[in-house]
C-alpha cells in the first residue's frame, strides 16, 4: 500500500556567499508519510524562520530538497514528467496567504477558476464549466451571482479567500497545502473559512496540511501537529494533548505567549529568558538551547525525539528517560 | 432577524464617462498637451489631402516670399512652400518617429521578457549588451554614422534605423525590470499551480499587466525618436531634399535667413517642433499626476 | 482625577467619486492617565479614521467635520498647522500600522530620532537630544548601540520597539498604536506589548490600542471600545466586556471567539459589515442584529451612559424603550 505522500529525511539548506560560505538550515532532517484512506488534517505549526513555508514549497515542488526525497503515490515528484506530473500538479494543491494577491489584477475573478478548468480539461464545453464553477463556488458558501464577472477589488477579503478555496476545490485534489490560509481575513469570517477547509476533508476526502503559527485556530481544526522551530521538529503529535499540555520548553513559551481571550488566562507566566534578537551563536547543539530555562549540558548535541505516550513526542534531553523515537518513524506518533 | 450574505450593489457609482470628464477637469495640463497634438494631427492629415507635396521640394514657387494669402508660410531661400513643406514635414517626422518607436519598444519587449522571464545565459547576456551600450554616447556615434554615409543615400528610413539604432536598450531595460518583479507575484505561482506552461504565463499572465509600461514605452518612443531625427537634420545629416522640420532650419541657418530678414523661414518649423516637446511635457505631467496618487489633486 | 484625553462628537467624512462616506459619525470617549483603551472592530469600521482624525492626520479627499479632540486640556482640532505639528509627538504620538516598515533605509536609526526630536526644538544641544535618545531606547529595552545600527540590521521585533522608542521621545501624553505586533511572532508580540506598559508606566501616559485581535485586548488593556461603521457600539472595561457584553454586536462578537473548552464550535456573525457609503437606516447594525426592533430601522440610536463606566449606543438601552 503506497503511501499518499512520503518525505524521506527531506531537508533544505541554503548556503550564501562566494569564497566562506554561510549555510543557513531551512529545514533539517524530516520524514513524514501520509494515508491516501484516511484523510486528516495535521498542523505545521511555527513562527517565522521555523521552516513551515519552506515545507509548503517542497510539497508543492517549487523548490528541490537539499537531501532526501519527497514521494507522491510513490513516485519521486522531481522525476515526475509529462501525464504524471500534471496529475501530480493537479492533485497536489495549495491555498496561501494573502487573498488579494493571487488574483491578476487585469482579470475579474473568474480567471482564477477558468484557468484550471481549461488546463485541465475539466469541462468539455462553455456551459459545463460555468456549471463546475457555480457547482464549487457553493460548496465553499458562495452565492455565485455574488461574485462571478466582479473584479478582486469589488469583493471582500473574505470572499476572495473562499474563491481561492474553491480554485483548489475545482481540481478535487487528494492533499492542499494551507499556508496560513485565515491570517490576512477579518477575525470574525475565520471562522466559517475554517469551517469550510474542514468540509473539504469531511465531504471530499481531501487530507489538509494547514500551516500556521496561530495555535488557536490550529487546535480548533486539525487533530494532529508538528512544532517547528529554525527548522527542526520540536514536539509533534495529537493536537488536544500538546496545546492543553505542551512538554517541550519552546511549546511552553509559545503557549503561554498566546493572547487568550480570556481573562483567567494570563499571558507570561514562563518568563522569556532570552530575545530572539539577541541570539548570535548559532550553535550545533539543540537549536532552542540559548533560550531554553532548562538547558542542560547534554543539550549541545541535537535531541532526538522522546515518546511520551502513543500520541506525543518531544524533542528534550528532559525526556531522556522515555523510548526514544527514530526521526523516520515521526508518522506513527501522528493521530489520523 | 438576521440575513446571509448582502451583496453590494454599486448603485451610487456614477457612469465612467462622467468620471473621466470631472477628471480631464481637474487635470488641464493633460488635456492642453493632447489638444495640441490633436491640433498638429488635424493640420498634418488636412495637409496631406489638400496641400500639394510637390510644393515642399525646392524650385517649386517663386521664392523668399514672406507669408501672404498664397503662400501661408512663406517661400524660403530654395523655393519650397513652406506650408507644404510642413506638412510634409511633420508627416516624415512622424513617420520616422513611429518607425523606430515602434520598432524600438517590440525589440524591447521580445528581449525584456525573454531576459526576465528565463534569466541564466539570456539574461546576462541581452543585460550585458545593453549595459555597456547605454552609458555610450548616442548621439556622437549617431553623428558619425549619419556623417559617414553619403548624402545621397540618406533617406527617412536610413534616418529611421539610425535612430533606433541607440534607442532599443532604454525600453529592454524598462520592461525586463517589470517582468522580473511581476514574475515573483503570487498570482504567477497560482497559475502554475492551476496548470498553466511557461508560454500561458508569459502572454496571458504578465503581458496584460505590463500594457500600461508598454504603452508609455512607444510614446516615449516615439516622441523620443522624433526629437533624435529632428537634431540630426538641424546638424545638417538628414535627407537634405527631403523637407524635415530640422532640414529646414539647417538650411535657413546655413543662408543666414536672421540676417537675410526672412524670419519666417527658420521660426516656423522651430515653432512647430517647440510645439511638439511642449506637448509631449504637458502629457507626461499629467501622466505623472494620473498615475501616482499622491500627487493627485482632488475636488 | 481628569481625563487627559477627551473626544467630544468626533464626525469624519470622505468625499469620493461616488459619494460622500461617513467614515466617523460622532465618536465621544475619554481616557484617564495611565489608562489603556483598546479600540476594536471589522475592517472599515472607522479604528484607523479615529486615530488619524485624532492627529488630525486625515488627508482630502478627507475631512474632519465636527468635534474635538482634548489633549491636557488642549483642543487639537482647533488649532494651527504650525501648532499641530508641534502638538504632534510631544503631546500625543501615533504609531502607524507598519511602522517598522517606514523606517528609513538609509539613515540610522539615531538620525532619525535625532530628526524628530530636532523638528520640535531647533535649538536643542547636541548632548541632549543623544541623552533623549538612549533614555527612550533604554526603555523599550534596546541597548545604545542601535542608534548605529541601519533597520534593515533589526529584526521585526526591534524595529517595532524602535518605533515606540521614537513614539515615547518627547513623552506625549497620549500614544496611540496601530496594530503595532500584526507582523510579529506570537512571542515577540508579547514582548512588544510588554514594552509598550512598561513605558507608559515610565512616562505616566495613556495608550490606545487598535486592533481587531480581542486576545490581545484581553492581555493588555483596560477598557474595550468596539467600532462598527463609524459609530462606537459600546465602551466597558475589559472584564465586563469579557463576561458581560451587552451590545448585541460586542456579544455576537465574543461568542465568535475561539476558546479552548468549544472545540470545534464555529460562530460568525452573518452578513456583511455595511458599505459607508450606503449606511442603512437607523442603527447601522440592524441587518444584522437578532434583537433588531422596528425603531432600530428608523432611529439612531442615542448613546446611554451606564453605570460602571460603560456607555452603549442601542435602542434595547434607551429610556423610550423600556417599558
Amino acid at each position: 500500500m503506497t503511501h499518499l505522500l512520503e518525505l524521506k529525511n527531506v531537508s533544505k539548506v541554503y548556503s550564501r556567499g562566494l569564497l566562506s560560505k554561510i549555510a543557513t538550515t531551512a529545514l533539517a532532517d524530516i520524514s513524514l508519510t501520509l494515508e491516501s484512506d484516511k484523510p486528516t488534517i495535521m498542523t505545521v505549526a511555527g513562527e517565522s524562520g521555523s521552516g513551515k513555508t519552506t515545507l509548503a514549497m517542497l510539497l508543492l515542488g517549487f523548490i528541490t530538497p537539499t537531501t532526501g526525497q519527497i514521494f507522491y503515490k510513490g513516485e519521486d515528484i522531481s522525476q515526475l514528467r509529462g501525464a504524471e506530473r500534471m496529475t501530480y500538479r493537479r492533485e497536489v494543491q495549495a491555498v496561501f496567504q494573502d487573498p488579494f494577491a493571487v488574483f491578476n489584477p487585469f482579470y475579474t475573478v473568474d480567471h482564477l477558476l477558468t484557468v484550471p478548468i481549461n488546463r485541465f480539461k475539466l469541462a468539455k464545453s462553455k456551459k459545463e464549466a460555468r456549471g463546475i464553477m457555480t457547482d464549487t463556488l457553493e460548496a465553499v458558501g458562495l452565492h455565485p451571482d455574488d461574485v462571478l464577472g466582479k473584479f478582486p477589488h469589488q469583493l471582500s477579503g473574505g470572499q476572495r479567500q473562499r474563491i481561492n478555496v474553491a480554485r483548489a476545490l475545482v481540481l478535487r485534489p487528494k492533499l492542499l497545502v494551507a499556508d496560513e490560509p485565515v491570517s490576512m481575513v477579518d477575525a470574525s469570517l475565520r471562522a466559517s473559512i475554517l469551517d469550510t477547509l474542514r468540509g473539504l476533508q469531511r465531504d471530499y476526502g481531501v487530507s489538509i496540511i494547514y500551516i500556521t503559527h496561530d495555535l488557536t485556530t490550529a487546535y480548533h481544526i486539525a487533530k494532529s501537529i508538528i512544532v517547528l522551530y529554525r527548522g527542526n521538529v520540536m514536539e509533534v503529535g495529537d493536537v488536544d494533548t500538546i496545546i492543553k499540555d505542551p512538554q517541550h520548553p519552546y511549546t511552553r513559551l509559545l503557549i503561554d505567549s498566546i493572547p487568550w481571550p480570556d481573562l483567567s488566562r494570563r499571558w507570561g507566566e514562563t518568563e522569556i529568558k532570552a530575545k530572539e534578537s539577541d541570539i548570535s551563536d548559532h550553535g550545533t547543539g539543540c537549536k532552542f538551547l540559548a533560550r531554553c530555562p532548562f538547558a542542560m549540558d547534554p543539550c549541545q548535541n541535537p535531541p532526538p525525539l522522546f515518546r511520551l505516550s502513543e500520541y506525543h513526542a518531544a524533542s528534550c534531553y528532559q525526556y531522556e528517560e522515555q523510548p526514544g523515537l527514530p526521526a523516520d518513524q515521526l508518522s506513527s506518533v501522528l493521530p489520523v | 432577524m438576521t440575513t446571509a450574505a448582502i451583496s453590494q450593489p454599486d448603485v451610487l457609482r456614477p457612469g465612467r464617462f462622467t468620471l473621466v470628464l470631472r477628471y480631464l477637469r481637474r487635470n488641464l495640463g493633460l488635456v492642453l498637451g493632447l489638444l495640441i497634438v490633436l491640433g498638429l494631427m488635424v493640420f498634418t492629415v488636412h495637409g496631406l489631402l489638400t496641400v500639394d507635396p510637390k510644393g515642399a521640394y525646392p524650385l517649386a514657387v517663386r521664392p523668399k516670399l514672406p507669408p501672404s494669402l498664397q503662400h501661408p508660410f512663406g517661400t524660403d531661400f530654395f523655393g519650397r512652400d513652406l506650408y507644404s513643406a510642413m506638412v510634409v514635414g511633420l508627416w516624415q517626422t512622424a513617420l520616422i518617429g513611429i518607425i523606430a518607436g515602434t520598432l524600438g519598444t517590440t525589440i524591447g519587449v521580445v528581449l525584456g521578457f525573454t531576459a526576465a522571464y528565463f534569466g541564466g545565459i539570456f539574461d546576462t547576456t541581452i543585460k550585458g549588451i545593453c549595459q555597456i551600450l547605454t552609458p555610450i554616447p548616442a548621439f556622437l556615434i549617431q553623428v558619425i554614422i549619419a556623417g559617414s554615409i553619403d548624402k545621397r543615400e540618406v533617406t527617412i528610413y536610413t534616418m529611421a534605423f539610425i535612430v533606433l539604432l541607440f534607442s532599443w536598450m532604454g525600453p529592454t531595460l524598462v520592461i525586463r525590470s517589470q517582468v522580473l518583479s511581476m514574475k515573483e507575484r503570487q498570482f504567477v505561482l497560482v497559475s502554475k499551480l492551476s496548470g498553466m506552461g511557461d508560454i500561458g504565463i508569459i502572454f496571458q499572465e504578465i503581458l496584460p499587466n505590463l500594457l500600461p509600461f508598454i504603452a508609455a514605452a512607444l510614446v516615449g518612443q516615439v516622441f523620443a525618436s522624433m526629437f533624435a531625427s529632428f537634431y540630426l537634420a538641424v546638424l545638417g545629416l538628414g535627407p537634405l531634399r527631403e523637407p524635415l522640420l530640422g532640414n529646414i532650419i539647417w538650411a535657413a541657418q546655413s543662408q543666414g535667413a536672421f540676417f537675410n530678414g526672412w524670419w519666417w523661414w527658420p521660426l516656423i518649423p522651430a515653432g512647430a517642433m517647440v510645439l511638439i516637446l511642449f506637448s509631449l511635457a504637458l502629457i507626461n505631467m499629467g501622466l505623472d499626476e494620473l498615475a501616482n496618487p499622491r500627487i493627485r489633486r482632488t475636488e | 482625577m481628569d481625563p487627559i484625553l477627551k473626544v467630544i462628537d468626533l464626525q469624519v467624512s470622505y468625499y469620493t467619486d461616488a459619494g460622500r462616506a461617513t467614515a466617523l459619525a460622532g465618536a465621544t470617549f475619554s481616557l484617564n492617565p495611565g489608562e489603556k483603551l483598546g479600540l476594536v472592530g471589522e475592517s472599515g469600521s472607522g479604528k484607523s479614521t479615529m486615530a488619524l482624525a485624532m492627529v488630525r492626520m486625515i488627508k482630502p479627499p478627507g475631512r474632519i467635520e465636527a468635534g474635538q479632540v482634548l489633549v491636557d486640556g488642549v483642543n487639537l482640532t482647533a488649532l494651527s498647522e504650525k501648532e499641530m505639528l508641534q502638538a504632534r509627538l510631544s503631546k500625543i504620538a501615533y504609531i502607524p500600522q507598519g511602522a517598522m516598515n517606514s523606517l528609513n533605509p538609509v539613515t540610522r536609526i539615531g538620525s532619525q530620532m535625532t530628526d524628530a526630536v530636532r523638528a520640535h526644538d531647533r535649538g536643542a544641544s547636541k548632548t541632549s537630544i543623544d541623552d533623549r535618545c538612549r533614555l527612550a531606547l533604554e526603555s523599550v529595552d534596546l541597548k545604545p548601540g542601535v542608534a548605529q545600527m541601519y533597520a534593515h540590521e533589526l529584526s521585526g521585533g526591534m524595529k517595532q520597539r524602535v518605533c515606540i522608542a521614537i513614539g515615547i521621545l518627547l513623552k506625549p501624553k497620549v500614544i496611540i498604536c496601530d496594530e503595532p505586533t500584526s507582523a510579529l511572532d506570537v512571542v515577540t508580540q508579547r514582548q512588544v506589548m510588554e514594552t509598550i506598559d512598561r513605558v507608559k508606566d515610565q512616562i505616566g501616559a495613556a495608550v490606545i490600542l487598535i486592533g481587531h485581535d480581542m486576545g490581545l485586548m484581553a492581555q493588555f488593556v483596560d477598557k474595550v471600545a468596539v467600532m462598527y461603521a463609524g459609530r462606537l457600539m459600546e465602551v466597558s472595561t475589559v472584564s465586563q466586556m469579557f463576561t458581560d457584553p451587552i451590545h448585541p454586536y460586542a456579544k455576537a462578537l465574543i461568542s465568535s471567539l475561539p476558546r479552548l473548552d468549544n472545540k470545534g464550535v464555529f460562530q460568525g456573525i452573518p452578513g456583511l459589515a455595511p458599505s459607508l457609503l450606503r449606511l442603512p437606516s437607523g442603527c447601522p447594525f440592524h441587518p444584522r442584529c437578532s434583537q433588531a426592533m422596528d425603531i432600530c430601522r428608523t432611529d439612531i440610536p442615542p448613546s446611554v451612559t451606564l453605570p460602571g463606566e460603560r456607555a452603549v449606543l442601542c435602542h434595547l438601552f434607551s429610556e423610550k424603550v423600556q417599558l
